[in-house]
Parts: structure tokens; sequence; C-alpha cells
């Protein structure tokens, strides 16, 4: 896993489904593994393969005229479970950003934690990405971190978004959170002291 | 300026706040389970770190332990090595467990509020998004990823951004048949499942505070259903009464000092809320889901909607849904025959919902083809049923007593309804094969669920009682 996000162009897969929850992303029963690594094989299993394991032809994942390190998805993606296993079966299987109109709070967390940039864009953005893909599914979309701009490269339309300071900060430089925590230990303990109680 | 709940509790807990960075915030009460925890614990090896305060983590195995047969090893290899994994890493890091065989084992959510572990006034985590449930307490409880399990195992604080606050208010008082379970998938279906999506809910209102405890329970567990941070409601004598000597609560003149603080614990009149809605308790009926997310539900009398009742943009995404449930639009489900009865999960696996399910099918046979699986939430829900004798009336309508655990709220067990078929579930979800591969999902209360165990079909059990 790569912890660095700053440039990307791509094409893109475009999955325009609405509130996809994250037992869609990865089912239940295949977050028995104690390590991080693995789960893109698994990514969207039950959209992806049949019960007797043969790929469903007519899934954006299995259609080798889309490809690409972008996930476009409709809105409210990764709703339901908490589970970060999620945000590592997208990683695991070479995806960098997911764009959406929505995201859920959790899934947005277990996103950045993983050095997957979320990229929330207008709906009218949206369409436009999804048209651009259903005209060209090559058409590559440019992302910059640092300018905080999403491009359709083939007709130069492009959308600023919104991150906040300290986790592009993460992001751009590879840190991470239990850096920042730990190196606030005093800070703790002298609020451990200042409660009488545990709540 | 007067505070709401959420303000007084969430400022307590402040570490650090800078300007840009996320707050860090102190976290009272940190549950573990077996799913979502290991590559917490690689991570701390990793960095050579201990557990920062190992007593303030709490473990149990439950989400994919069998639910028969606890006492032999687990069959299922991966799930065995999980729940292996956690009680190495428990014991390596000095982390209290309630594992297979213990009296306190169970579902992670049940037996917290048992233990008296869950307090007021509490920040409480866990690797599992139904972890709103402990906010019933007048805590501020929500769902964490693995890599924040991590931070809060390192640091015993996490790192966030104070979400918004919506007060949802249900007024007057409950129809007979209508159970806390209805007004939660109620206001999800009229809000959806992103509906409160960036906020923290308060619950509050007349419907509300005449609940007990575990009612209140079942409606937090789900705020995540819309998208909510997390739900709580404010602590009042109903939630003094239940904590009162328990387990793990405050005694003597702790208890005492603790209850003057608790008592502090309510959102000020003055306070103000980014959002507030408002229902009517007398609006709402037996509810049941018709689709694959929380918020696709309906009154158990009423139609599916029809697609030109639709935005445009959403025919899409229902359509795939009512596919998969192979429903029509614009149908009834009252009378649809169902194949599984599921009465268990963080959300209805109390002993008040057994206590409601016995009740109700005392006398009762299930219908001839129905399975109908009663899951207790923990070991003390189970033995406090035999003690009361509803055993014996459950296994005497036909009704399977497993042992606790998650079970088929989420199918990483071997509990899975099968493909194609239709269960009644008083669990959380209805996504796509969340209940096994192809498995079609309706959520409803435990009365209804127990109604249509009896009938074998999709009921309004307000004609049973």
């Amino acid at each position: 896993m790569s912890k660095i996000f700053q440039h990307l162009v791509s094409s893109a897969v475009p999955v325009p489904i609405e509130n996809i929850d994250t037992d869609q992303i990865i089912p239940a029963r295949f977050l028995k593994a104690t390590t991080r690594e693995g789960f893109g094989e698994n990514l969207f299993r039950d959209w992806r393969f049949e019960s007797d394991n043969t790929p469903k032809a007519d899934f954006v994942l299995n259609n080798p005229i889309y490809s690409g390190k972008i996930l476009v998805a409709g809105k409210n993606f990764g709703c339901g479970s908490s589970r970060e296993h999620a945000a590592w079966a997208i990683a695991d299987y070479g995806f960098k950003v997911v764009v959406s109109s929505f995201f859920a709070d959790i899934f947005k967390n277990n996103a950045l934690n993983n050095f997957i940039l979320p990229i929330t864009v207008s709906e009218g953005f949206l369409d436009k990405i999804f048209s651009a893909i259903e005209k060209d599914p090559k058409a590559e979309l440019e992302v910059d971190l640092e300018g905080q701009y999403i491009k359709i490269k083939a007709t130069g339309e492009q959308e600023n978004f919104d991150i906040n300071p300290y986790k592009k900060t993460c992001l751009l430089n590879g840190y991470d959170d239990i850096d920042y925590l730990l190196s606030l230990r005093s800070d703790i303990e002298k609020y451990e002291q200042s409660r009488p109680f545990n709540f | 300026m007067g505070k709401t709940l959420f303000d007084k509790i969430w400022d307590s807990h402040i570490v650090m706040s800078k300007p840009g960075h996320p707050d860090a915030v102190y976290i009272n009460t940190h549950f573990i389970h077996e799913v979502t925890s290991p590559q917490a614990f690689d991570g701390l090896r990793k960095r050579s770190i201990p557990v920062f305060r190992p007593a303030k983590t709490r473990a149990t195995a439950d989400h994919n332990v069998p639910t028969m047969h606890q006492h032999l090893p687990i069959k299922e290899a991966l799930s065995r090595l999980q729940v292996e994994m956690l009680t190495k890493n428990t014991a390596e890091f000095g982390v209290e467990l309630y594992g297979l065989g213990h009296p306190y084992q169970g579902i992670v959510h049940v037996i917290g509020p048992e233990l008296g572990i869950t307090l007021p006034g509490m920040t409480i985590v866990c690797g599992d998004s139904h972890t709103s449930t402990h906010g019933a307490f007048g805590a501020v409880a929500f769902g964490i990823g693995t890599s924040e399990v991590e931070q809060v195992l390192a640091t015993q604080c996490i790192l966030q951004y104070k979400p918004k606050r919506m007060k949802i208010e249900v007024n007057g008082t409950l129809k007979n048949g209508v159970l806390s379970k209805d007004i939660i998938l109620y206001i999800i279906s009229k809000i959806s499942a992103s509906g409160a999506t960036g906020y923290f809910v308060e619950y509050a209102g007349e419907a509300i505070r005449n609940l007990s405890m575990e009612a209140r329970m079942t409606i937090c567990n789900m705020s995540i259903e819309m998208g909510a941070r997390g739900g709580m409601i404010a602590p009042d004598e109903v939630t003094f009464d239940y904590i009162k000597g328990r387990e793990f609560a405050p005694k003597g003149a702790d208890w005492d000092k603790a209850l003057e603080y608790w008592k502090t614990l309510y959102s000020d009149a003055d306070a103000t809320f980014d959002q507030v809605l408002t229902f009517d308790a007398a609006d709402i009926e037996p509810q049941i889901t018709y689709g694959t997310n929380p918020g696709m539900g309906m009154g158990i009398s009423q139609h599916i909607p029809s697609l030109d009742q639709l935005d445009e943009k959403e025919v899409p995404s229902f359509k795939k849904s009512l596919d998969y449930m192979d429903l029509q639009p614009g149908a009834a489900l009252l009378g649809k025959k169902i194949d599984y009865v599921f009465i268990g999960s963080c959300t209805n696996s109390r002993i008040e919902d057994l206590r409601l399910v016995a009740d109700f099918v005392k006398g009762k046979q299930k219908a001839a083809d129905v399975v109908v699986w009663i899951v207790p939430g923990s070991k003390q829900v189970e033995a406090q049923a035999i003690e009361e004798g509803l055993d014996k009336v459950l296994t005497a309508a036909g009704f399977q007593l497993r042992e606790p655990g998650c079970s088929a709220c989420l199918g990483m067990n071997e509990d899975k309804v099968p493909a194609g078929m239709y269960c009644i579930s008083t669990s959380n979800r209805n996504f796509e094969g969340r209940q096994g591969p192809n498995a079609r999902t309706f959520l409803a209360s435990p009365l209804t669920a127990a109604a249509a165990a009896i009938t074998g079909r999709v009921t309004d059990v307000r004609e049973l009682v």
C-alpha cells in the first residue's frame, strides 16, 4: 500500500449505482483474514461472480474495456458496516481514488486512513463523468490533491473538491493518525489526571 | 448559550483541539471483537508499542461464532483462527476477554450494557457500526474502522471531526402492537439510508421517554442505518434504575457522585441543533422493509412504491433492488409467504425481546415449512430465558433456541439463509447477500417476526394480539 497520494491521471471504472453498502464491496463471509492483504480478489464479490465462481459478464469489473485506478460510483457510497476491509479491498484491487456525490462517514475515514482519496463531486459533475466514460471507456480523469481539483481530460471540465487540511497533509506526505496521536502522550496523561471518573 | 447533550460529552473529552486538525477525543470504553481487531494488534506489534490503557478495552467473540455446540472446537477453520487470534492478542496485550464459554460472552452491544460497563457520559467506540446502541445510556458511542481501533489501543484517543447535531422528536403515544423497532424503521423510511449522514442524533419526545432501556437501545442501534455517526438519549430514572447494581457499575459513594454528574447530562433548553425533525407516534404502524437498504421500508399494510412515485434518478437502483427481492413495484407484502424467521442480533436479542416473543407464541405452533431461529444476545440473556422458562415455550412452538452470537444478522458463521429464500428478521440490515448469498431479508420487529413464524406469511400482528 502506497502511503502517499499527490497526483493521478487515469481512466476510471463506473459503477452508477446508489447506496452501495460495504456488504456489497466485501461480503461478510470474506472478512476472516487476519491481515490487510488479498481482499481485492473478493471486491464486489457477489456482483462480480456467480455462486459457482464464474465471472458475471455484465459486471463492469469483468468488462476489459474498463480499467483504471479511479472508481466512480453513485451517491451514498460505502454505507452500512464499518468494516475497513471495504477500503482494503478497494486499495488491494488497485484503486487510488473513489469518486461519488456522497460518501458514508465511516467509509470516508477508513478510505483516508488507507491513503485512498474519496472525492465528493456535485451530482451534475458526477453525471458528466459517467457520460464521458460512456462516450469513451478510456476517458481519462486527472486528480490533483494539492490543487484540490478533478478534471475530465477530454472536455477540460473540472471541479474543485473539499478535503480537510490535516488529512490533505497526511496524504501528501504519507503521515498517519497514530504518529500524531502518539506525539500527544503528555496531553493525554494530563487529561486523564483531570477526570475523577472514567466518563 | 446552552449546550446539547452531545456537545457536553464531546467537549469534556477533548484532549487536543488544533485549528485545521480533527479533535483528539479521549475514549472511556473500547470494545473489540474477533473480526475487526487482528490487524490493529498487528499494527501495534509493527510499531513495538503496548496497549496504552488495557483496562479500558474489553473483548468478546461474537461475529463469526457458531450458535450450536459452542463447547466444541469451531469447525470452520478461518473462523476458528480469528477467535484464536483474539484469545492470543488479548492475552499478549493484557486485555480482558469474554470469549466462548465465558458466562459474560455475547454480542458486544448486548454485553456492555448488561454488565454495567456502558455508562452515561462516556465516550465509547468499537470496530462495529452498531456501537451507536450504547448511546441509549446518554453516551457518545460510535463505530470505527480498524485503523481507528489501532489508534485507540495505542493512545486511548481517536481523531475525529465533530459531527453536526440533529434532534429527532417522537411525540405522543405508540399504538398497540407497535414497538421501538417500528419507530426507528419508520424514521429511516422517512429520511432515507443517508438522511442523517454527518450528524449525531439525539432522540427525544414522549414516545422515546416512555420506552424501557432495552427498547431505547433498539432505536439507537439503528442510527447508523440512516447514516448518522451515532444516536443518543438523555439519561433519566429509567437509565439509572437499569444500571444500578450491575456488575461493573459504580457502587456506594461512587454511585452517588456518578448520579449527581449524570443528572446534568441533558440538552439545555436553549441549546440549538443543526436540524430538528418531529414525528408523531400515532402515525406509526408495524413496519416492514421491502428493498435492499433499511430506508426502503413501509407500514405493513402499505404497498411498495410504484415507479411513477419515484424520482427518475432513483429508478435504476430501485429496480435493481426489487429484482433482487423478486418483488413488484406497487405490490403489497401482507400475505407474502416467508421461509425463515430470525429473531436475534444487537438490535433485538435482549431478554425483553425474548419475553415478548414467548408471550405471543405461548400455546401456538410455528407454520410447518418455516424455520425459526432465536439467537439470544448473550449468555446472560440465554440463562435468564431458561430461568424464566421461555426456552420451553419457544421450543414447544417449534422455534430453535440457539446460543449467543451475531448469527444470521450477517451470516459470517453457518447461520445463513439459503439463496432465494425470504427471511423476516429482527436484525438491522437488508442489504443484498447480508444473510447469505442471494438471501432476501424483510426487516421487522420481534412481534411482527413472531407473527410471521406462526402464520408462515407476512402478517399484521395487530390482527393477532
